[in-house]
């Protein structure tokens, strides 16, 4: 049996090992491989990094290939002894430790090289690159031990880690050399509005800024501009570039210009050795991005083991991995003769769209903010199409441009992309390829990303796979991820819903379920109640209460007990109450027939045992007595708790239950995603225990300690500080600038706590405490709310409203003539 | 139409849409009486098979309702417990004519002493 060819590749990183896979699917017996890579470790992806120094990911979730594809596919894997020297006349490659081996086709896949700017103290221990693992973590150490940050570079790599230092807890300052960030992709206005939003998110952004020096005495401590100023600084990440690593090509004496000389089939100058990625040059390029690694990885496998194609350059596009962020921007909007721009601005969402015309054919586009149809405009640039006819729509999307604006529904917009459309920019997957892996039997996101890649890596193609799963199958297809769909009637997120309900001036429910596509009827027991409070939170002055989209509870103004009575639990204002009113309570509670009376946790008593035909009555009686509901089966504010405070306890620094009284004078009556406790303590001994509650006050001498997200229950969880402040008023003020702000972004059943961990804390001080106009525009549009939801539904009901609701339709007596 | 067979319980339009009221049975088991948005009428008893839940409390959807206390689903056409759950609930025959209500008496009375 004759011995196969032996392939040697240099590289275990993304293009050596993709040229590999390329190879493999095309004819896995072809040669006899081995791989050599500097990194002690299997091939992994490294555009992931990003996230992995965020902590959205593991080490693991980023491996591509994993110790079992190198023996599954009899590959020879030699890590952690780098290549030193190529051979050509004996065709061998020697490693550091001085390993030889020899090849019959070599493939030169050695990447980039950070690139460090000389200047003085470059070289001080603390400076660091932003380039493989062992970067991530000498940045995690030293973010573990907190502290101050530089990055130097505000391109895509230098604003991605300045984004993982800052979720690190780490203190962060941008320089950029430039006066605007990102300027190679981004144009002046998205560049302005992206250093807005990183810049309300807690870090320094610096534009224009030369560094001088960096400074330290045998470590970095700090960099000097060129200005004068000087930034402190534990580590100092340079991610200003990077440069093809061409040295062992050169010393081999292979042609290298800027990258490795290749021709279309990613053949050097000398015929047994090709390369692919970051190191090579082809026809005056060079690309420091992932997908043309993709295509140039397809061509030399076409051009090694079948029939060659060639490769003919890359259009790239690019989207920023900052959570939270979208920034997509492809081609060229530089502008100049003949180009034309179509721009759309929305200040309100914070989004900017720039598409860029010319000849009738799309060469450029920018999104900020909302880059859902970014595929969709790099398809089209990448096709040359005529868009003279949809000229007039392109900048509102696909949706708009392909549907004629009725259809927003996003499995048609997936359905619309052509099978070569670009779906997964990180692993190069096409639509054709992700369709052909579902008809292949991958039915879920997972088997999607294990059997072609598609949203693997760093997942912001998840919602376009999972609207081609749904497209595939249909009602088969049920959805599975964080950001699922509201319920099994929509493809829409809540956020989505949200959104759409605000934009299309939706104030109906069937409304919303006619104007989305509803795929139910009349929905079902999950979505009615989330879009009655979604349309409630979104026109507090017109909306109608639709009764049948309320859980029971929320229906009747009583809690639903087993054996189906309810019970009763009338408002105590900052839990307290006067011997009138347990008067009242107490004849009600003979009166009624109550089985039980108790004591709650939240500083009120809860009446027992009262079936729904009493409910009005009761209600009456203690209306009379002065007291209204106190929404302990609401979604909604429930109580103020409080402790004694100033005016009796001899620790108490504040009067605390006169700021709770306040506090509940305020925001009683208001319908919120969940249920809503707040507590404010008169110092910290904290006897109210505001440190469980959705909202909690801890004063003390100098003030009141505003503590937000506890929340007791299944998952205990301790409020985080929010800020302090010094007057009753702004604790106040602060508090309904919170309870707005949770109204209006979170999801309906999410408790305060699992909206903070989703949205982040620094999200929330952002808004609330740091952004002044924001947060008083939030406290207005509380209270304006508050105006149509202050009215107590009991005295509504004891006065007649709705009652069907608590009457029998008739009554049935054996042998009698009934109804009529 | 009243017959010795059928009950007049009174006209459809004392029941919302999306909605239930229940009829008083003396010495028997209370009905859920529903409308489908469709104007449909059906009639369970109002107690869920899991845990006698007032199926008349939960949320109608389709030709389904949600019962109010642990979201079991119930089929307004057959009674049976729908999705994983496994359960079901006697239906009562009963139709609409001239805009009013009648059910069953021989079901309604069932177990009637």
């Amino acid at each position: 049996m004759p011995t196969k060819p032996h392939l040697i590749v240099i590289g275990n990183g993304m293009a050596g090992c993709r040229a590999v896979e390329e190879i493999l699917a095309r004819d896995p017996g072809r040669f006899r491989i081995t791989i050599f890579g500097a990194e002690p470790r299997v091939n992994y992806n490294r555009i992931m990094l990003s996230p992995l120094l965020a902590g959205e990911k593991s080490f693991e979730d980023i491996i591509i290939n994993g110790v079992e594809w190198y023996a599954d596919n009899d590959i020879t894997l030699v890590s952690g002894d780098p290549v030193t020297q190529i051979d050509r006349e004996s065709r061998t490659v020697r490693t550091q430790s001085g390993r030889m081996e020899s090849y019959d086709t070599l493939l030169i896949a050695t990447g980039s090289d950070p690139f460090i700017i000389p200047v003085p103290g470059h070289d001080l221990p603390g400076v660091i690159s932003f380039r493989d693992m062992d970067d991530v973590s000498k940045m995690l150490e030293a973010a573990n031990r907190g502290g101050d940050a530089v990055v130097i570079g505000g391109g895509l790599l230098g604003l991605e880690a300045a984004h993982g230092l800052s979720l690190r807890g780490m203190k962060v300052t941008v320089i950029h050399l430039m006066p605007t960030l990102m300027e190679r992709q981004l144009d002046e206005a998205a560049g302005w509005l992206l250093k807005d939003a990183l810049e309300k998110r807690g870090q320094t952004i610096l534009t224009g800024a030369d560094t001088a020096e960096i400074v330290g005495n045998g470590k970095v401590e700090g960099v000097r501009l060129k200005d004068g100023r000087e930034i402190p600084a534990s580590i100092v990440v340079m991610a200003v570039g990077i440069r093809p690593n061409t040295r062992l090509a050169k010393e081999a004496g292979l042609a290298v210009g800027r990258g490795i000389h290749v021709d279309d089939h990613m053949v050097t100058s000398d015929p047994s050795i090709l390369s692919v990625g970051e190191c090579v040059e082809h026809d005056g390029q060079v690309y420091g991005l992932v997908a043309p690694l993709w295509e140039m990885c397809r061509s030399l496998a076409d051009g090694l083991v079948a029939q060659p194609k060639g490769y003919f350059g890359s259009v790239t596009s690019t989207k920023l991995k900052v959570s939270g962020i979208d920034v997509f921007s492809a081609g060229d909007f530089s502008g100049g003769e003949g180009c034309e721009d179509i721009i759309l601005r929305d200040a309100t969402r914070g989004v900017y769209k720039r598409v860029i015309v010319k000849d009738d054919r799309l060469i450029g586009a920018v999104l900020y903010g909302d880059t859902g149809d970014g595929n969709w405009y790099f398809d089209l640039l990448k096709k040359g199409e005529n868009i003279a006819p949809i000229r007039d729509a392109l900048i509102f999307g696909q949706a708009f441009a392909s549907g004629g604006g009725a259809s927003a529904n996003p499995i048609d917009a997936v359905a619309a992309l052509s099978d070569d459309a670009e779906i997964c920019g990180c692993n190069g997957v096409s639509k054709g390829q992700v369709m052909a892996c579902i008809a292949g039997g991958a039915g879920t996101l997972d088997a999607v990303r294990a059997g072609c890649k598609a949203s693997a890596s760093c997942g912001s193609c998840t919602g376009l796979v999972e609207n081609l799963l749904a497209f595939a199958m249909g009602d088969d297809y049920a959805g599975e991820r964080d950001n699922k769909p509201m319920c099994k009637c929509t493809s829409f997120t809540h956020e989505e819903v949200r959104r759409l309900i605000l934009e299309q001036q939706l104030k109906v429910i069937p409304q919303v379920m006619q104007a989305l596509s509803w795929s139910t009827p009349d929905g079902c027991s999950s979505c009615r109640p989330a879009l009655n409070y979604y349309l409630l939170c979104a026109w507090p002055e017109t909306h109608e209460e639709d009764p049948q989209s309320r859980f029971v509870n929320e229906r009747m103004h009583a809690n639903i007990q087993k054996d189906g009575t309810y019970s009763v639990v009338p408002r105590m204002w900052g839990g307290v109450t006067t011997p009138n009113e347990l008067r009242a309570i107490a004849d009600a509670a003979d009166k009624y027939n109550a089985r039980l009376v108790k004591v709650t946790g939240g500083q009120r008593l809860d009446i027992f045992g009262i079936k729904k035909e009493d409910l009005p009555a009761i209600w009456a009686d203690l209306n009379a007595a002065g007291m209204v509901s106190g929404h302990a089966y609401g979604k909604a504010l429930r109580t103020v708790k409080t402790c004694v405070g100033s005016e009796w306890c001899r620790f108490g620094t504040q009067d605390s239950t006169g700021l709770g009284i306040k506090t509940e004078q305020m925001t009683w009556g208001s319908w919120m995603p969940h249920k809503f406790k707040i507590a404010v303590s008169g110092c910290p001994r904290n006897c109210a225990e505001a440190t469980i509650k959705d909202f909690g006050v801890i004063c003390v001498d100098s003030g009141y300690e505003l503590m937000v997200g506890g929340n007791g229950g299944i998952h205990l969880r301790g409020t985080d500080l929010l800020c302090k402040v010094a007057t009753e008023a702004e604790a106040l003020e602060y508090c309904a600038a919170f309870i707005q702000l949770y109204r209006e972004e979170a999801r309906y059943l999410d408790r305060t706590a699992p909206w903070i961990e989703r949205v982040g804390l620094d999200y929330v001080k952002q808004r609330i405490v740091e952004d002044t106009e924001g947060r008083k525009a939030l406290r207005q549009r509380f209270l304006h709310a508050q105006k149509f939801s202050q009215k107590d539904p009991w005295a509504e009901r004891a006065a007649g409203a709705e009652s069907h609701l608590h009457q029998h339709i008739a009554e049935v007596r054996p042998f009698a003539r009934v109804g009529g | 139409m009243v017959t010795a067979d059928w009950l007049d319980i009174g006209p459809v339009d004392q029941l919302p849409a999306l909605g239930a009221r229940t009829l008083a049975v003396q010495g028997g088991e209370e009905i859920a009486i529903f409308r489908t948005a469709n104007g449909d009428i059906y009639a369970l008893r109002n107690a869920c098979p899991h845990k006698k839940g007032p199926l008349s409390q939960g949320i109608v959807h389709d030709t389904s309702v949600t019962c109010p206390l642990h979201n079991w689903r119930i089929s307004l056409v057959t009674g049976e417990a729908l999705g994983g759950d496994k359960g079901c609930v006697p239906t009562i025959p009963v139709k609409v004519d001239g805009g009013r209500i009648l059910i069953h008496r021989g079901h309604v009375l069932a177990g009637v002493a």
